[in-house]
């Protein structure tokens, strides 16, 4: 219903669609400008430490950072480019990192069986979210976080501690590498591509971006915007079930204490870090993984530097919003945000000139 | 006379529906409900004492739950007030160290702390135009790492008597005896004036910016500044809510934590929407006093404390699904004359229904 459209006057008129086409890129791209400004300072600040941050050690830690964070994080994207929002993704971490982890119960020969049942799981509590929040119309923040206490609350009551075990041919997908490059940051990028050419290859993908942009236009459009949500939430709920066969595969058990580690706000940070709009519409799974990279090089330059813990929070904090900060001037641009659907409420006299004309005509309703 | 029994006649239906048609109806439903179990439960939770007890640990969730309101009806969040009530605490007890003298200053401070860090908030989110997610979650991570950093990890000092009366003490009799709290005088002052905001044209402003930011702007109001103002309310708001906690429950490094959440799931339950433009302080208020009356009620039934967030979570979830969907047949059914003036209640003028009849 009501949202919180920026404040932005009407563009005086639509830009040809060569100018949005690079605003678009750009978007992407000051994530990764960024991301190499932050690390160009990291090699800097610890080289005059003397340290050498391209160091074997020292990437292979940053690398390992990413994985865990990046998996939940492009799950995120998706469900936050349909202007929903997951803070359940912590609980089903820990609760596929104990699912994976009992149902394997140390056997070799159960791991296929234990990587099925975790992904299961997390799909059942994806479709779960989904459907509270497209069929019972709960607004995702609420109905993510009640489904995330449900888990919880389970968690809490069937698990004092860590359970199960993971068999040693399945740890390797927590710790083993190749040069420096961990085989599970190898297993991220490769879900990314899968998450890129979702988005932008294929029709559900398309109705995604259709849905965050503007439902009732959507709607109007043809698409069936419930299913499009239920299978961004399902799709998130999957990434965080193997962010949690990662977190089993690493501790050799399944833990329930793992959702305290504050992952789901770190991965809505990471995905806003890279670009995407909270407000949904406008995105990318690329970004995400840049910002999912930034957050790993200032972590990763932290450590070296042996800053205080406490300190690292503050600076945390103060980079995300600066960061975010700064490209917000550009997405909120008018120009750029009036790329796809137009709000409807905000017919502006020039409407007719831009490529969704027709649609946004019939969003009165 | 014919007329008045007409009228009367008339009259019921329409009550009817002017209960059941505001969204918030259902918060105060459960409220009695949940009152209800606990009576039956426990009979002597309706003593004055245990009932004024109760309204002392509810007062800061209450308070917390005003000042998340003026931020949520104007579309925004404010993840940042579980860390602010958790640090201001920290910097009373830290700086009063127990000294008596010192109690009103440090209130001063913490009262200009909280407003500059609602300020931060709003500007950050209106001038720079970040996501109040997350400019509100920079600023939880920022106010957790900076009062650790300060404290060395755990926190420091003490709290001076004259500073906990105001979340345990209370007027009229002795300690011990029967007492009306400071928290609920507090709480009701706040109430009223808040309720009395919302009927100002700030609060019309304020509303209207939630439902329709561009809107408001174009009729002209300082959209920035008003959201800004909502900004800091909730920064002042959190900062008695800390008063009362750091009273009630003294000094530890977790106080606050989570509380952002729970004052959220609060406010909604109370039939406001996440996004702004719609619902009323007194049902967000009524939402804060339910949550509190249902943790009460978990106690009474002794549930292992495990498995109360999933209670919690379902309830929740089903409060607001059961709010968000009934409403159009509902309406229907008793539709008296063809007013179908929108979405609604046709009882009250055209107006949008943004003050739902409070009682």
């Amino acid at each position: 219903m009501s949202t919180a459209v920026t404040t932005a006057p009407p563009a005086a008129g639509a830009p040809p669609s060569s100018v949005r086409r690079r605003r678009r890129l750009g978007s992407t791209g000051i994530v990764y400008l960024a991301l190499v400004g932050i690390l160009l300072i990291s090699v800097v600040l610890v080289g005059l430490r003397g340290g050498n941050f391209f160091s074997q050690s020292t990437v292979a830690y940053m690398l390992t950072q990413t994985s865990l964070l990046g998996f939940v994080a492009i799950g995120q994207t998706f469900v936050i480019l349909c202007r929903s929002l997951d803070l359940s993704v912590g609980y089903v971490v820990a609760l596929c990192s104990i699912v994976g982890a009992t149902t394997m119960a140390g056997d070799p020969n159960r791991v296929w069986l234990g990587v099925v049942a975790a992904l299961a799981v997390a799909a059942g509590v994806g479709l779960v979210n989904g459907l509270v929040i497209s069929r019972l119309r709960v607004n995702p923040f609420i109905a993510t976080l009640g489904v995330g206490l449900i888990i919880k609350g389970y968690l809490d009551t069937q698990f004092k501690g860590p359970a199960g075990s993971v068999p040693a041919s399945f740890q390797g997908f927590g710790y083993t590498r190749i040069g420096p490059v961990p085989v599970s940051t190898i297993v991220m990028v490769a879900v990314a591509v899968l998450g890129v050419v979702l988005l932008t290859r294929t029709r559900s993908g398309y109705h995604m971006f259709a849905v965050g942009g503007n439902v009732d236009v959507a709607r109007l459009s043809g698409i069936r915007t419930g299913r499009s949500i239920v299978l961004a939430h399902v799709l998130c709920s999957l990434c965080a079930g193997v962010a949690g066969l990662l977190i089993a595969a690493r501790f050799s058990t399944g833990n329930a204490l793992v959702y305290s580690y504050g992952l789901d706000l770190d991965s809505i940070a990471a995905v806003v870090l890279g670009g995407t709009l909270l407000l949904g519409g406008r995105g990318s799974v690329a970004g995400t993984v840049g910002g999912v990279a930034i957050l790993a090089v200032l972590d990763t330059t932290f450590n070296v530097l042996d800053i205080n813990p406490f300190f690292k929070d503050v600076l945390r904090g103060a980079i995300i919003i600066a960061a975010v900060a700064l490209y917000a001037r550009r997405q909120i641009d008018p120009a750029s945000s009036r790329a796809r659907f137009l709000p409807g409420r905000r017919a502006a006299p020039s409407a007719p000139t831009g490529t969704s004309g027709p649609a946004t005509g019939g969003a009165s309703a | 006379m014919s007329t008045s029994a007409a009228t009367a006649r008339a009259e019921r239906p329409r009550l009817l529906e002017r209960i059941t048609a505001s969204s918030s109806w259902t918060v105060y439903a459960l409220l009695i409900v949940v009152f209800v179990g606990i009576l039956v439960m426990n009979p002597s939770f309706g003593e004055p004492m245990s009932l004024m007890a109760f309204v002392k640990k509810a007062a800061p969730l209450i308070i917390l739950a005003i000042g998340q309101y003026f931020v949520i009806v104007s579309g925004e969040f404010d993840l940042s007030v579980g860390s602010l009530v958790g640090a201001q605490v920290v910097i009373a007890a830290r700086l009063m160290d127990g000294e008596d003298s010192m109690t009103w200053p440090v209130m001063g401070i913490m009262l200009l702390f909280g407003l500059a860090v609602g300020l931060v908030n709003g500007l950050v989110t209106t001038l720079l135009k970040v996501p109040s997610f997350i400019t509100t979650l920079g600023m939880m991570l920022v106010l957790y790492g900076a009062i650790r950093l300060w404290t060395g990890g755990a926190p420091t000092g003490a709290l001076t008597e004259g500073f906990r009366q105001w979340g345990r003490g209370g007027l009229f009799g002795s300690p011990g005896e029967f007492q009306v709290p400071y928290a609920l005088l507090i709480v009701v002052v706040l109430g009223v004036l808040a309720a009395l905001l919302m009927r100002r044209p700030y609060g019309r402003t304020l509303m209207a910016t939630g439902n329709n930011d561009v809107a408001a702007a174009f009729s002209g109001a300082p959209v920035w500044w008003v959201r800004t103002r909502a900004f800091l309310l909730s920064g002042l708001m959190a900062t008695v809510a800390a008063v009362l906690i750091g009273g009630y429950a003294g000094v530890t490094a977790q106080v606050g934590q989570g509380l952002e959440f729970v004052a959220i799931t609060a406010v909604v339950l109370g039939g406001v929407v996440l996004g702004g433009g719609r619902g009323s302080v007194v049902a967000a208020m009524a939402g804060a006093l339910t949550l509190e009356a249902l943790f009460t009620l978990f106690n009474q039934l002794s549930l292992p404390s495990t498995i109360r967030p999933a209670v919690q979570g379902v309830i929740i979830i089903a409060a607001v699904a059961y709010a968000a969907v009934p409403r159009r047949p509902r309406r229907r059914a008793t539709a008296e004359p063809p007013s179908s003036a929108e979405p609604s209640s046709p009882v009250d003028p055209p107006s949008r229904p943004k003050e739902p009849a409070a009682t």
